[in-house]
């Protein structure tokens, strides 16, 4: 017993940042964006909040799987961005959708949404016939440095939810860490205890890129590997990667390891950059509602990211 | 083998580049590929030699990293 996708959505912020916008902002262009990352413009919140996109996702989720907000046993949001430390996110959005249930977010970085995956099979193995909603949302755009040309062309913001309901389609999971801070970090609330003291920590993200660079590409290649030795699949049975959208280069890379054809991969990089937690669920949802999945579809989903946390999936499409 | 062609056959099968283009003076550069090419070709000689390598500024050309290996090694 694992489960089925019932439904699946996701929001994007109003604003399109391009890369000319950002040669505006920091010494960059876009040819050099477009050669190192892939990456053509990214979505950044202005007015809106996370919590807005979260919950519009949300609501598209629900809508897309015929699934009543009331109906929903659990929520589960991934982020490392939440609008506040309490209530969490999942709180703020069962309110909003008027849902009664159990509500928490987790943290596992850009790898957020497998890890809620990871979770939610735990508890259908135990309640069955629960329905689940996992969402994955990020607003990167407050933690990156936007003095920093290194990590700020990087990121975007944005949203992506998906229905868990009874189901056999998660063929297999599987979620790690190898804790390691100096790869990528972010600072949380720092207050103001007078009687704190100790040496000013860096306000915003900071990475390590090349070193991150070479964890994704064997993290990508590796845990797709495994997962489909878990079901007991080739890889060519795999009908499409959904790989978490850091740089394209890193996906090339991974797919030429893992002798692949690059038509496999899904990606969407271009037009939304890494919106870390969110990047996968997005994806998932641009896929599912443009009609690429085709019932009986395997699907492999796989994520890396600060922890340094790896996750991947085998899902087969039923929808 | 020596190393150079082994290093060559790296570079050709993750590159898709000519073998005669590539001497051990060409420089990245020589050979249009950029900085992330090269954390990559580091990470495949790692693993074609099964040696590990510190990625340096001083390694410019193919030679640097035919040295780097047989030291490595
Ligand atoms: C960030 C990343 C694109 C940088 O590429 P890189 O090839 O490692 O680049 P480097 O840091 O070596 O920088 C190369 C040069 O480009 C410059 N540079 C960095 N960012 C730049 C930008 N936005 N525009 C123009 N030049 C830039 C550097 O200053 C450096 O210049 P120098 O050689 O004169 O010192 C790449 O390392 C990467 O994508 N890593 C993975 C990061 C990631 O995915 N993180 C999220 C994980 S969830």
């Amino acid at each position: 017993m694992s489960f089925s996708i019932l439904g699946t959505g996701s929001a994007l912020p109003a604003t399109i940042i391009t890369n000319d916008d950002l040669s505006r902002i920091v010494d960059t262009s876009d040819e050099w964006i477009r050669s190192r990352t892939g990456i053509g413009q990214r979505r950044v919140c202005t007015t809106e909040t996370i919590t807005d996109l979260a919950y519009q996702a949300a609501v598209a989720a629900l809508e897309n799987s015929g699934c009543r907000a009331e109906e929903l046993n659990l929520i589960i949001c991934a982020t490392m961005t939440a609008d506040d430390a309490t209530p969490s996110m999942a709180c703020l959005l069962q309110q909003r959708l008027g849902a009664v249930c159990a509500a928490f977010d987790i943290n596992a970085a850009c790898t957020g949404f497998l890890y809620a995956m990871d979770i939610a099979a735990a508890y259908f193995s135990r309640k069955p016939d629960y329905k689940i909603l996992i969402v994955g949302a990020d607003a990167m755009s407050k933690a990156v440095d936007w003095q920093d040309r290194s990590t700020c062309v990087l990121f975007g913001d944005g949203a992506g939810a998906a229905v868990l309901g009874a189901g056999n389609d998660l063929l297999a999971i599987e979620i790690g860490a190898n804790g390691n801070r100096s790869p990528l970090y972010a600072p949380a609330m720092a207050g103001n205890c007078p009687f704190r003291n100790d040496v000013k920590q860096s306000l915003y993200l900071v990475m390590d890129g090349q070193e991150v660079f070479r964890f994704a590409v064997t993290a990508m290649a590796q845990t797709i590997d495994r997962v489909l030795q878990k079901a007991g699949l080739a890889k060519e049975s795999l009908t499409w990667i959904l790989p978490h959208q850091a740089n394209i280069r890193i996906i090339d890379a991974a797919i030429h390891r893992m002798k692949l054809p690059g038509e496999i991969c899904l990606t969407n990089i271009e037009q939304y950059g890494n919106t870390s937690a969110a990047c996968v669920a997005i994806l998932l949802d641009e896929s599912n509602r443009s009609g690429k999945f085709k019932k009986g579809d395997l699907l492999a989903l796989t994520a890396f990211g600060g922890g340094l946390t790896t996750g991947a999936c085998i899902l087969r499409w039923n929808k | 083998m020596s190393t150079f062609d082994k290093v060559v056959e790296v570079l050709v099968e993750a590159k898709d580049l000519e073998t005669g283009s590539i001497t051990m003076e060409s420089t990245w550069d020589d050979l249009g590929l950029d900085s992330l090419d090269t954390v990559e070709l580091v990470m495949n000689m790692e693993e074609a030699f099964g040696v590990s390598l510190e990625m340096s500024e001083d390694m410019k050309t193919v030679g640097d990293v035919v040295k780097a290996i047989d030291t490595a090694k």
